[in-house]
């Protein structure tokens, strides 16, 4: 990076630790960061969406639908979260394989399933075993997202439904008896109500969700945990120009630190936005800020 | 019927080194998936009972520390409570495991606490002191005033009105929250060997054995929800079992007055 970093051996103190902070790998380590970031920035919209539908079809007046909307937002329920992560991960990766084998490869006589492994023909192997590098990457980092906006998005359902049923009857009643339909009173009365019932929820879930992100390290994304790791550990003269010893627990500390500021600023930011949203709301938090004001 | 049993027999107690030292190879059975992965709930339901038992002392501790109008007992909790509920339990067993292991290098004497049985279970007690802190000191807060007031009258003080009075009000208010602190509590303790603790020997929690035999066959959709079944009945039995202390701490109250325990999900650390 600076031009007297040519020969580290000579470096001392900080000029070392200037010349040591700047290596490619510090630089994947950083970018590692935007990848965590951009998962929540995916993530976050994406389990909202499911949780809308998840919660919508909790309600639905057609019974299998609403039997599916159940199930999937109990299912959080009696089942370790971590178990889900690792088993989307592989399912949803054999699904998308096994679809794309039915319909690409018709004739394949062979069972899928052999004993210990999956067989599906060439064309159908997601990515294609000649996409390039970063194809792989894309691949796994897609599958990634879509594992936590699964899970996340039954959280969401959870808690959107709450919300929903929180909206006051009578708004509904006023709706149906002024004629409009089933449709019209879901999408006129009781989704443009239910956000401030939701949004208690749905802050607590944006803090689950940041603290979930070093999970993507299981799902084999190289993420800021497994950077963490591989810059920390032993490094040998022979193999490096920095040598150091095992300096893992610096490196999480360092990442203790950052999703506790990280953590800490998103409380401010939804508290800010809580007392906003609650002004002149006909709730506790909206009646303390007309009795504080006046 | 009787390769099961073999397999019981042989497997029941592997994750913690009692039985067949090698894992099955080869053709896995249903029998083998159910054996291991129960076997290796012992270590799931060990984390929990154990860090909820001890963490439920400190958290009082913690919770009366946060409600303290002294600042030099205040001000600790506070760090404290914020420290373990505000950054990701896995980055925790992490950060500690590097820890124990520096600390093991200094003096022998910290020999034991790399070792997941000692290691985790000191990360996972802290972990849920700090929830539960939190949700004791919710329940401190909404003590109605009247109660106190009238221990005051009454010339009840000190240790006394705390044992009697406010401790047993606390736990009512707090009671259906720390249910589903217990749960997700128990859940986190799958993180134990997917962070930085070894599973040595191949001993480990339920979920080490369900991705082996998922990672083995290549086949998700037997070994996990056998796990999830598992996890379903451990949950269960939480349940019921706070239920019924539920029922004994408001056993004073008429029988509709008595608050249901209502289960929300949430929180992963």
């Amino acid at each position: 990076m600076f031009s007297y970093c040519a020969d580290p051996s000579t470096l001392e103190g900080l000029k070392w630790l200037s010349c040591y902070l700047t290596t490619g790998k510090h630089f994947g380590f950083y970018l590692s960061f935007l990848t965590v970031l951009g998962l929540l920035a995916i993530t976050a919209p994406t389990a909202l969406a499911f949780g809308f539908a998840g919660a919508a079809a909790a309600r639905s007046r057609i019974a299998p639908v609403r039997w599916i909307g159940k199930t999937y937002t109990a299912i959080v329920r009696g089942v370790p979260d971590i178990a889900f992560f690792l088993f989307f991960v592989i399912a949803l990766d054999q699904g998308f394989e096994w679809l794309r084998h039915k319909i690409k490869c018709p004739d394949w006589e062979d069972p899928i399933r052999q004993g210990s492994d999956f067989v599906v023909c060439q064309a159908a192997k997601l990515p294609l075993s000649s996409a390039p590098q970063w194809l792989h990457e894309t691949y796994g980092f897609f599958l990634a997202v879509l594992t936590f906006a699964i899970v996340f998005g039954a959280f969401a359902a959870n808690v959107l439904f709450g919300a929903m049923r929180a909206v006051p009857r009578a708004q509904m009643e006023t709706a149906e008896a002024y004629g409009m339909s089933h449709r019209q009173t879901f999408w006129r009365i009781l989704v443009p109500q239910m956000w401030v019932y939701a949004l208690p929820g749905l802050s607590n879930l944006w803090m689950v969700l940041i603290k979930a992100t070093p999970l993507l390290f299981l799902l084999g994304v190289e993420d800021i945990v497994y950077w963490a790791r591989e810059l920390g550990g032993t490094k040998n003269a022979r193999f490096t120009d920095y040598p150091h010893g095992d300096w893992r627990i610096w490196y999480f500390s360092f990442l203790l630190v950052f999703y506790l500021a990280f953590t800490r600023v998103s409380e401010i930011v939804l508290d800010k936005i809580m007392q906003r949203l609650t002004h002149g709301q006909a709730t506790t938090a909206g009646e303390a800020q007309r009795k504080a004001a006046s | 019927m009787s390769d099961c049993i073999q397999t019981i027999q042989d497997y029941a107690f592997r994750s913690i080194g009692y039985g067949e030292r090698l894992l099955p190879k080869g053709d896995y059975t249903l029998c083998e998936h159910f054996t291991l992965i129960g076997s290796g709930m012992i270590w799931n339901v060990y984390f929990a009972v154990m860090a909820l038992l001890l963490g439920f002392f400190f958290a009082t501790a913690l919770a009366l520390g946060k409600a303290s109008p002294r600042r030099w007992l205040r001000k600790p909790s506070e760090w404290f409570i914020f420290l373990f509920r505000g950054s990701p339990l896995f980055i925790q067993f992490f950060f500690a495991y590097f820890l124990f292991l520096s600390l093991k290098q200094a003096s022998p004497l910290f020999d034991g606490l790399t070792a997941a049985s000692v290691g985790a279970l000191i990360v996972l007690f802290l972990n849920t002191s700090a929830y539960s802190a939190e949700i004791f000191y919710g329940a401190l807060q909404s003590i109605p005033k009247g109660d106190v007031e009238a221990a005051d009258a009454y010339g009840i003080t000190g240790v006394t009105r705390f044992r009697r009075i406010i401790w047993p009000t606390m736990l009512r208010l707090a009671w259906p929250a720390y249910t589903n602190e217990a749960i997700f509590l128990s859940h986190a303790t799958t993180l134990v060997f997917f962070s930085a603790f070894p599973a040595w020997q191949q001993k480990g929690d339920a979920l080490y054995y369900a991705s082996y035999f998922a990672d083995k066959t290549f086949n998700p959709f037997v070994p996990y929800p056998i796990l999830a079944m598992y996890f379903i009945i451990f949950t269960l039995m939480i349940v019921g079992l706070f239920g019924a202390i539920n029922k004994r701490l408001n056993r004073h109250l008429p029988q509709e007055a008595r608050p249901k325990l209502r289960l929300r999900p949430q929180i992963i650390r």
